[in-house]
């Protein structure tokens, strides 16, 4: 009962969301799918959960509001208070109107940055990684689905793959 | 087609009886001498009223003196470093001190009675504004042929109906300001005028007849492009070809171009000219922020409500989503401009700036920052994440906090500089929200019996109904 992996090209994003939508509907196992650019829609047809990166992005903002708040109290108000065009730098609420756009920015630094890299690592991007895509082509213009399959429905998936229009079916050796 | 049911009828009915005599109690109320204005704040203050008299008083006095030296101090403060050698200007002041004393009571008893024209102004300003917001975005829509929003042309051309009625009436309130009905407009005031040079500068703009006349300028233009739109809007349905579609979209390019400068030079007529010494270059487009998001969650309210009367059924989850994300964005560019404009005067200090802030700091700071917490801080916390744009409740609930905020805002914009430090929020306020809620719903759902509220024949129909996010 080993399961193999089929890959099937496609030339074109419709043709492949179709594809998607029956193999689905056929009850087999999309691994994964290589595109070319996003595919609007694709996540849904491949019932993917929704992406957790906005609750991280909010947590990110959040923190960078707590440090740029911190940053602020500690430079203006504790260590060295300035008189700046005649604001006194007493307390930090006589002085927070200055110091908003400071923790403005701050919030969406954070929350840009972090979450650019949180997004890398999370699809396991890093320097020096080798590309995992099985076919450079799907750089290009090729849509590459990946689909696993036990050894006894092997012919029907090709037949099916074929039927929705793949260029190509690419089968594994033994 | 959409059906004006009777109780829906009677409720709006009902809201513009309770409303008039909401308004006519504070009409009735309102002092017409000087004694009785002063019998007036010495009961309705209560302790206040013994201190009131002396100068000891910390913060009542102050704002009181400060209030009704609007014109004649912040004057001559401005007046002093621009125009040192100006003699004569001195001569004014001397005189402005000297009567000092009964030009203060006089004063204090025309910001009374401005109380209730100003429930009024501030209800039936926002309430035209909603529809005007509602104009601009309709206008947005056509001029950029938006794929999404066609199905919801006909909730905005019926909530923009309210145009005509709104209008009228604020031109006729105009007129009677002109007349000296009220005092919210202290330039119109000659005797103002006279002890005052920087209105004197000011007075070949802000005078009585040129001011009426780009009223009617402002409002004629926009109920004129309102008219026509809906006219050809309604072509559309029966065309054979694209014309209607096509001449509507350079009626909106054209009209857009009109109501930027006349929305901007309409805020400093109407609104800014309250305070006709404090002046401020990015007003227009603050005043634009509050009412066009105010306009954008009233169509959202319309949208939904029509939808759960099975009428627009085509609208799905993503037109929602949509104009939930408008009004969630909106609402944080409403606050960008209200902390740009902020933090430059807090920041400069300069006195004939500050003074309209330290004013709202001083006397009005639950309605001023409440305001912040309504307009801004809960929409962004409440509808930020992308699920919640798409909860009907939910974008009802946060819908009335946004009109509630931004009502405030418009309070906050009027009330200091016609009303001074004796605001408050009472029975002619409310009056005024109940009858201008009842004339707009009014208004408004008669014009969305005229015809089916989902539209045909628009070009850009098809995209709409298959709008999906």
């Amino acid at each position: 009962m080993a399961s193999k992996v089929f890959r099937a090209l496609y030339t074109d994003d419709d043709i492949l969301m179709n594809a998607v939508k029956q193999v689905r509907g056929q009850k087999y196992h999309i691994e994964e799918v290589y595109t070319p650019f996003p595919v609007h829609g694709l996540d849904k047809a491949l019932g993917l959960e929704d992406s957790r990166i906005s609750m991280a992005a909010f947590l990110y903002g959040v923190l960078g509001l707590t440090v740029a708040v911190t940053m602020m109290n500690y430079i203006m108000i504790e260590d060295w208070p300035q008189d700046i065009g005649g604001k006194p730098s007493f307390t930090f609420l006589q002085n927070l109107p200055a110091f908003i756009p400071v923790m403005f920015e701050m919030t969406v630094f954070f929350a840009a940055h972090l979450m650019v890299i949180t997004f890398y690592l999370r699809s396991r991007m890093w320097p020096f990684k080798k590309a995992e895509n099985p076919n450079p082509r799907t750089t290009s213009d090729i849509f590459l689905m990946e689909v696993a399959v036990k050894s006894e429905q092997e012919d029907a998936l090709t037949e099916l793959l074929l039927d929705t229009g793949a260029i190509e079916v690419q089968v594994p050796k033994a | 087609m959409y059906q004006f049911s009777q109780r829906f009828k009677i409720t709006t009915l009902i809201l513009m009886g309770l409303g008039l005599l909401g308004l006519g109690y504070g009409f009735m109320s309102a002092p017409s001498t000087i004694e009785e204005a002063k019998a007036m704040m010495a009961s309705h203050e209560g302790g206040h009223g013994e201190e009131h008299g002396s100068a000891d008083h910390p913060t009542l006095a102050e704002a009181h003196h400060g209030n009704a030296d609007s014109h004649h101090e912040s004057n001559s403060e401005g007046s002093h470093s621009e125009d040192h050698g100006d003699s004569t200007n001195h001569d004014a002041h001397a005189a402005a001190a000297e009567d000092h004393g009964s030009s203060h009571d006089q004063h204090v008893l025309d910001q009374m009675k401005n109380r209730p024209w100003s429930a009024f102004y501030v209800s039936a300003l926002f309430s035209f504004l909603i529809a005007l917001g509602v104009l601009a975005f309709y206008a947005i829509n056509r001029a950029a042929q938006a794929g999404w929003s066609p199905l919801l042309f006909r909730v905005m051309e019926g909530i923009t109906s309210y145009l005509i009625p709104g209008g009228i009436i604020l031109f006729a309130f105009f007129v009677l300001s002109g007349l000296h009905m009220n005092h919210l407009f202290v330039w119109m005031d000659a005797d103002v005028v006279a002890h005052d040079q920087l209105i004197q500068n000011k007075s070949g703009y802000l005078n009585t007849p040129f001011f009426l006349v780009r009223a009617a300028i402002y409002i004629g233009g926009w109920i004129a492009y309102r008219q026509y739109s809906r006219k050809l809007s309604l072509a559309e349905e029966t065309a054979s070809d694209n014309k209607p579609f096509v001449t509507n979209f350079k009626l909106a390019a054209g009209f857009l171009a009109f109501f930027l400068v006349s929305e901007s030079m309409m805020s400093w007529d109407w609104i800014m000219s309250v305070d006709p010494h404090w002046f401020s270059t990015l007003f227009g487009w603050y005043v634009f922020a509050s009412f066009f998001v105010s306009g954008i969650t009233v169509i959202a309210l319309f949208s939904l409500y029509l939808k759960s009367k099975g009428l627009l059924e085509s609208v799905n989850n993503s037109h929602i989503h949509d104009l939930a994300k408008f009004m969630f964005g909106i609402s944080i560019f409403w606050t960008y401009l209200w902390f740009s404009q902020f933090m430059l005067i807090w920041y400069a200090d300069i006195p004939e700036e500050v003074t309209y802030y330290v004013m709202r700091f001083e006397a009005y700071k639950v309605p001023f920052l409440g305001m912040l917490v309504l307009n801004f801080i809960f929409p962004l916390l409440v509808i930020m994440r992308s699920d919640y744009k798409r909860i009907p409740w939910l974008i009802q609930t946060v819908g009335i906090v946004i009109l509630t905020g931004h009502y405030f805002d418009f309070y906050n914009m009027i009330m200091p500089g016609t009303v001074g430090a004796h605001w408050s929020f009472g029975i002619p306020e409310l009056g005024g929200i109940l009858f201008f809620t009842g004339l707009f719903l009014y208004v408004v759902a008669t014009t969305l019996t005229k015809v089916a509220v989902e539209p045909k024949g628009n070009a850009l129909l098809e995209e709409s109904k298959h709008f999906h996010y």
